[in-house]
């Protein structure tokens, strides 16, 4: 790293500490925590956890051969209990030939189409939200641990610059509701502080598990706000940041959220 | 694909009384919700479960719209005899699923 | 890409069939949905009285999504052969139908219970009847306050 990234790298890190609004690391609060003492039972059992049944999807497919190559992911990356230890907890991730970061349905759906050569996984499909939540799944308890270098900086300074700027017809910015008035009610459901560490996510109001794009969408369609394409680069640099905001919070996945 | 989960423990003593827990992955279309054009969706729903203790009813649901996706029944039964749990969702559009667990009793 | 003019529709679209909406259309619709409770608890106890007690329905007061509401019922039985509870009724007086669920039961089961997740379509009142093995019946109420999520995908309200 140069001088004067390791500069900018210190300045920034510095301006996130002392950003107005920015919630302490020892107030940061999951969701979990502001739900009712019900929901939190529910995703508390396994066998009541309605993602459950998405992990169970995903485990059956990860062992399924696929593609023209005819091999599962078991054929490279074993058991996903060892192998995918940790993963989810560093995702999004710089991939070195995109030159830019991916979250973990990017990489899920570039291994499936590159390296199993075999027919996209639409965003939101069934079979891609079963993979990223069994993958996810075998990071639960552990903290999310995003690794920031001169690479993956500029990516994080975009999306705090998202999370903090007024947009849509409300013309609201994302750290209004979730760094200054987390706690506080808004139309009888508790504002959370935003922190992704769950996904992909059953939502009761989904009736279904749904990736932290998607969660994504809905809140800029709160805003009334024109809810980026899944998939956007704007996307997946605001994932990074919420990331990294969360980092050393522990993984739910899959979390059950209102 | 994981159409169900169900949970019973693997032992008990017999005259316990267990906890079963069952999970069933459906939409449970109520009839009620509209498209973005205004159509009306089709009611879509598992209708009846039904879990039986080697060949004999112990438990039966009737469930309505009103149940939530991916419905969750959890319910009690005694520990009788070693032998298969079996659960059984039916609904509409020839939904029809069947779960079975082992029980041993001692 | 949503074009503005689909936006506006579907906003139209989804406020004018929101529940809450659909009451200020139907003057009649509070009316009709508690004639259908009292109907629907008319067929499964007939003309027996239901006596309070014995049965136990418990629901959060507040609860975070109306989709998917916690219920639990639990029935004062020793559950054997000659007394035990043989149904579980669920009812609701301002969903679009009153019934939520009908357990068949037996003293195979130990203990009277149901654990399950209802919809709820707005504030209201769930009732819960146990129908006994000497035919008497007996319910329980709890009060629900149902609120609307906030941040959703159809742009409502």
């Amino acid at each position: 790293m140069s001088l004067r990234t390791a500069l900018l790298f210190a300045a920034s890190l510095l301006c996130a500490g002392a950003g107005a609004g920015e919630i302490p690391p020892s107030e940061r609060r999951s969701g979990y925590d502001l739900m009712s003492r019900e929901t939190r039972a529910i995703q508390d059992d396994d066998a009541t956890n309605p993602g459950m049944l998405w992990v169970l999807d995903g485990e059956a497919l990860w062992n399924r051969k696929a593609g023209a190559v005819g091999r599962a992911c078991a054929a490279c990356h074993g058991d996903a209990r060892t192998s995918m230890k940790g993963v989810a907890a560093r995702y999004p991730a710089f991939d070195a030939a995109l030159r830019r970061p991916v979250n973990l349905e990017e990489r899920i759906k570039l291994c499936r189409s590159e390296r199993q050569k075999a027919p996209p996984l639409a965003f939101e499909s069934r079979d891609l939200l079963a993979l990223t939540a069994y993958v996810a799944r075998q990071s639960r308890g552990l903290p999310i641990a995003i690794v920031i270098d001169e690479r993956t900086l500029p990516f994080l300074d975009a999306g705090r610059e998202a999370f903090h700027r007024r947009q849509g017809q409300l013309n609201l910015a994302c750290s209004q509701c979730h760094d200054d008035n987390w706690g506080k009610r808004l139309a009888g459901s508790v504002i959370p502080q935003a922190h992704p560490t769950g996904y992909p996510v059953y939502r009761l109001e989904w009736q279904g598990l749904g990736s932290l794009e998607r969660r994504l969408r809905n809140c800029l369609i709160g805003i009334r706000a024109e809810p980026y394409a899944f998939g956007a680069p704007e996307f997946v640099d605001l994932e990074l940041y919420l990331m990294w905001r969360a980092n050393g919070m522990k993984i739910e996945t899959p979390a059950v959220r209102p | 694909m994981a159409r169900a989960i169900v949970n019973v423990p693997a032992r008990a003593k017999r005259g316990e009384i267990v906890e079963v827990k069952t999970l069933a992955q459906h939409p449970m279309e109520t009839g009620f919700r509209r498209t973005q054009t205004g159509e009306l969706i089709p009611r879509d729903i598992i209708r009846r479960f039904t879990c039986t203790y080697n060949g004999t009813e112990v438990y039966r649901v009737d469930l309505h719209p009103a149940m939530s996706a991916n419905p969750l029944i959890a319910f009690s039964t005694i520990a009788t005899e070693t032998g298969t749990i079996a659960f059984q969702w039916a609904g509409d559009n020839g939904y029809s699923v069947t779960e079975t667990a082992s029980i041993r009793v001692e | 890409m949503t074009t503005r003019r689909e936006f506006l529709a579907l906003a139209a679209t989804s406020l004018a069939l929101s529940e809450a909406a659909r009451a200020q259309l139907d003057p009649n619709l509070a009316a009709n949905r508690k004639a259908a409770f009292q109907e629907a608890l008319r067929r499964i106890v007939g003309d027996t009285q239901v006596r309070r007690g014995r049965v136990k329905l418990q629901l959060p007061p507040l609860i975070d999504n109306g989709n998917s509401v916690p219920l639990s019922v639990a029935v004062e039985s020793a559950m054997t052969e000659a007394d035990h509870v043989r149904a579980i009724h669920v009812l609701t007086e301002k969903n679009p139908l009153p019934d939520v669920a009908s357990v068949r039961l037996g003293p195979r089961a130990g203990r009277a219970t149901l654990s399950t997740r209802v919809r709820l379509a707005d504030t209201q009142s769930v009732t819960a009847i146990a129908q006994m093995s000497d035919g008497s019946f007996w319910s329980d109420s709890a009060e629900v306050v149902v609120t609307l999520s906030a941040c959703l995908e159809e742009g409502l309200i």
